[in-house]
């Protein structure tokens, strides 16, 4: 009988375009690993990351997405980073209170210098969701 | 500080008290017109109407126990492009009230020149219902205040309305005071603002003490409050879990009347009527394809979840959009479980306070550790 093949989780990840994006060119750069489990999508900063896109991957078929904004005070924008943490936690709040898995939806502040820390971020995130298993909601015909 | 007078109520009844006092604003050009509702010549419904002929307040009845559309909508649309230039009078329930707030921060609304005349709301019936109770009665709103004075729960009353703990009106200029008030005699009129107490004296209206205003209001707000309470439980009992939420969304076929009738959903274009859900074909058939199946029209979910992200900070609960489904969808209901929870995070109450900041719009560097960045 053939193996099971581990659960292979999709992640999709919003990378702000100063800060974690360029922390991910530069784990890259320093030839440091991180699962090729996520799928990085740049946008100009993480407080222009609307929840819709984030429920769009995750009812789409996503296991898991992680928004990767600027650390506190560094924003390009002053202030972006801060208010993609309200809308992150409302959008935790909305899932969490109609029963749907929260623990999906990540939000973490990389900046450009540590590359490092992308890299050691992104494996936990995919291990985490790897104990949480597939998304049932992107398996769902009638969503 | 509030201060209270008197409208005292001879033989004409509470209604013909409350108009007699809307006509004096006009007469005395304490405002130039009125946005109040005004009974159809058929009598079975209400609409809102700008009056600027005293005569025509004659037929205004804001006691009605029925709220078609939500005012506030009204109101942003008379000022959003410009403020009004004359003194407008505006006749809002609470929930109005705090939707028109919220509007105000949201930039969709001015509050320039307008004098906020709140009414102490009982709870408004279903449009349909409220054209039948008009037929069995003569007089239907001395009938429904009776009805309200026996205190017995009221059937009719739109689960919205009986589940809401803010009766009262926050921020008016005056208030059309109704609870504790001994409706044989007067109506307590309540200023809350100088702009309101200047309206008092204009009218040479006799000041007076109320010791019943506060506590009626006290149990009122407790009892509905317990309503509330039972209403969120049961609630999260019916729709929490994907399968019992996508059972009570299993009707929904993306009509977006929720979205049309909700006084805060505000955008020009919503996001689902824009060309961003537009899809080839090759789209759907490979969702399809990918899910074995796929429901048409797909995104119902996304669609309420999204609404819910955007709107439920600012949702005042004012049940319109349960309304407006045509296959009776407990929208509101799910919407104020889900609001009850997120403005709590934020100790926000919407429409409580203008000068409280949109969450949204605002920060602080240090909080909600619990997102664990």
């Amino acid at each position: 009988m053939a193996e099971e093949k581990e659960f292979e989780p999709i992640i999709v990840g919003f990378f702000c375009n100063w800060c974690t994006a360029t922390a991910a060119d530069l784990a890259g750069t320093l030839r440091m690993q991180y699962p090729a489990n996520i799928r990085p999508i740049r946008t100009m900063c993480s407080g222009s990351v609307d929840p819709v896109y984030v429920l769009r991957a995750l009812l789409g078929g996503a296991d898991g997405v992680i928004v990767g904004g600027c650390t506190p005070g560094d924003c390009h924008y002053v202030s972006g980073n801060y208010k993609a943490r309200r809308r992150m936690s409302i959008l935790k709040t909305v899932l969490n209170t109609l029963g749907l898995e929260d623990d999906r939806v990540w939000i973490k502040w990389i900046s450009a210098a540590e590359g490092a820390k992308f890299a050691r971020i992104m494996n936990e995130v995919t291990e985490s969701v790897k104990k949480l298993g597939p998304n049932p909601i992107g398996k769902d015909w009638s969503i | 500080m509030e201060r209270y007078a008197i409208l005292p109520i001879g033989k004409q009844g509470v209604l013909g008290t409350v108009r007699q006092f809307l006509a004096s604003l006009l007469e005395k050009k304490l405002v130039d017109a009125l946005l109040v509702p005004l009974e159809l010549p058929t009598r079975d419904n209400v609409v809102p109407t700008i009056v600027s002929n005293p005569e025509q307040v004659q037929a205004a009845n804001p006691l009605a126990p029925v709220m078609p559309v939500n005012a506030a909508r009204l109101v942003s649309r008379i000022t959003m492009v410009s403020p009004s230039p004359d003194r407008l009078g505006v006749v809002l329930r609470p929930c109005e009230l705090r939707a028109l707030v919220e509007l105000v921060k949201l930039k969709q609304a001015s509050l320039e020149k307008l004098l906020l005349i709140g009414i102490d709301c009982h709870g408004t019936y279903p449009v349909d219902d409220y054209g039948k109770f008009v037929k069995e009665s003569s007089s239907p709103t001395e009938d429904f205040l009776n009805r309200v004075r026996e205190g017995k729960d009221d059937p009719l009353l739109r689960k919205a309305c009986q589940t809401c703990e803010y009766p009262v009106p926050m921020g008016a200029d005056l208030t059309i005071g109704l609870f504790g008030a001994n409706l044989e005699k007067g109506i307590v009129l309540v200023a809350g603002t100088p702009e309101g107490e200047k309206v008092i004296q204009e009218l040479g209206l006799e000041a007076i003490e109320t010791e019943e205003r506060q506590p009626a209001i006290a149990k009122l707000i407790e009892e509905r409050a317990g309503k509330r309470e039972e209403l969120l439980k049961q609630t999260q009992e019916e729709i929490r879990g994907l399968d019992k939420l996508m059972a009570a969304l299993a009707t929904c076929i993306n009509c977006h009347n929720c979205k049309t009738v909700c006084p805060l959903c505000y955008c020009k274009e919503c996001f689902f009527d824009s060309p961003v859900f537009e899809f080839e074909a090759e789209k759907y058939l490979g969702w399809a394809k990918r899910k074995g199946a796929l429901r048409m029209p797909n995104d119902t979910l996304l669609f309420h979840l999204t609404r819910l992200n955007h709107m439920v900070i600012s949702c005042v609960g004012c049940g319109l959009c349960t309304e407006a489904c045509p296959n009776d969808i407990p929208v509101s209901d799910i919407f104020r479980l889900v609001g009850h929870q997120v403005q709590k995070t934020f100790d926000y109450v919407p429409g409580r306070n203008l000068d409280e900041e949109l969450p949204l719009t605002t920060f602080k560097e240090e909080e909600l550790p619990e997102i664990g960045m």
